[in-house]
């Protein structure tokens, strides 16, 4: 009885498997008007990098809505796509406007999250194209399946509000035209401005 | 219900895990031109070529037009020999692309690398204009068909080669060999240690 019990437990749950595995749809993209999936990230080892993101000496790992900032512009890339590596410059473009911009500069943060790269493809990448923003390794894919397995270049904002909820206002694969657009859209979207 | 159908069942639910979970970067750059042929047997061949023999010589065509021997590096460069196992397919349309940034890791090893799949050039040539300028020859073992990849012994039995690295020293000796789980992309500091060994 019980083994008959046992051997039907264990075929539903090889039917739900196999359902999850042929719909595809195990994890969706972040929504916008949702939240973000729940995962942390390891601090940055780099000092100035972590006096960027306003993490402090002791902290080992965070979540990005615990980060004390009001927008946080998310992009998920790969050492290994064309796409992302002509898109280096402009992001970096992107960076250098919001920290040139006093009404801006604290305001809005910008990390990349390299989807299947390791520490070491990641450090290549920044070095190749000086990025000056943080980049977190993602070497399992963990967070990229949780991210829904979006390709790359993909772009999502994040505001933080005061309670400490966060909420996604843009979600979106590919290349923006220019950075001076994208972070109008970024200002205009999340209320910022 | 017996031992071995609770194992079996059990067995079963980790592959489908395991595949279902299995994930891949792909960059937009090849929209929705990647055909997708899911989980493939890790390695379907047996090398026939080992650490410390002598590469095996070929003469190949490139994209580029000209024919490329392995023999035209000897006493001047190391070579990497990368296999992909067939263009437009998830994976090996990543690896490439990675490889194009780092042309200084591999000249800082005084080394080229020398890209090889079963593909015809035509396909190649259109593939590989997708990944931007590549820095380092993709050459096409399409015919006789995959006669180089059986020499090395990396040749499936579908046709298409594995994901492997040969990395080979000046004296044209194998320094290392990396056959590779086909559905996973070789990580490049691994490589990168191989290439220092030959310093």
């Amino acid at each position: 009885m019980v083994g008959r019990f046992a051997t039907k437990s264990l075929l539903m749950l090889l039917c739900a498997v196999i359902l999850l595995g042929w719909s595809g749809v195990a994890f969706a993209q972040p929504p916008v008007g949702g939240t973000l999936p729940d995962f942390t990230l390891s601090a940055p080892k780099d000092s100035g990098e972590k006096s960027y993101l306003g993490l402090s000496w002791l902290g080992r790992s965070f979540r990005i809505p615990e980060l004390k900032t009001k927008v946080v512009i998310v992009e998920i890339f790969s050492m290994y796509c064309p796409y992302c590596q002509a898109e280096a410059p402009k992001v970096n473009r992107l960076y250098g406007l919001i920290e040139g911009n006093p009404a801006l500069k604290g305001k809005i943060k910008l990390i990349g999250i390299g989807a299947g790269n390791s520490a070491y493809e990641v450090g290549v990448f920044k070095k190749k194209y000086s990025v000056a923003f943080p980049l977190f390794p993602d070497g399992d894919f963990r967070i990229h399946k949780l991210m829904g397995e979006v390709r790359t270049p993909y772009f999502i904002g994040v505001k933080i509000n005061s309670d400490g909820s966060h909420s996604v206002f843009y979600s979106k694969l590919g290349a923006f035209e220019s950075a001076e657009s994208f972070l109008n859209s970024m200002t205009r979207l999340s209320g910022l401005q | 219900m017996s031992h071995r159908n609770t194992f079996r069942i059990w067995m079963a639910i980790a592959v489908l895990l395991f595949a279902a979970g299995e994930a891949m970067a792909l960059s937009d750059a090849y929209k929705g031109n990647i055909y997708n042929p899911g989980i493939l047997k890790p390695i379907d061949s047996k090398l026939r070529v080992k650490v410390g023999m002598e590469a095996p010589d070929f003469n190949l065509p490139s994209v580029a037009g000209e024919r490329v021997t392995l023999r035209s590096y000897r006493g001047k460069k190391n070579v990497v020999l990368s296999f992909v196992p067939a263009a437009w397919t998830p994976v090996c349309s990543d690896q490439w692309p990675g490889y194009n940034i780092v042309k200084d890791l591999f000249d800082g090893h005084d080394a080229i690398l020398l890209g090889i799949t079963v593909d015809s050039i035509p396909t190649l040539f259109s593939w590989t204009n997708q990944m931007g300028k590549l820095w380092f020859p993709v050459l096409s073992d399409f015919w006789p068909h995959g006669a180089v990849a059986d020499r090395y012994g990396v040749l499936r039995s579908d046709g298409t080669s594995e994901r492997a690295l040969f990395v080979i020293d000046k004296q044209g000796i194998i320094r290392y060999i990396d056959v590779h789980d086909i559905n996973q992309r070789p990580s490049l500091e691994d490589l990168v240690k191989e290439l220092d060994k030959l310093r």
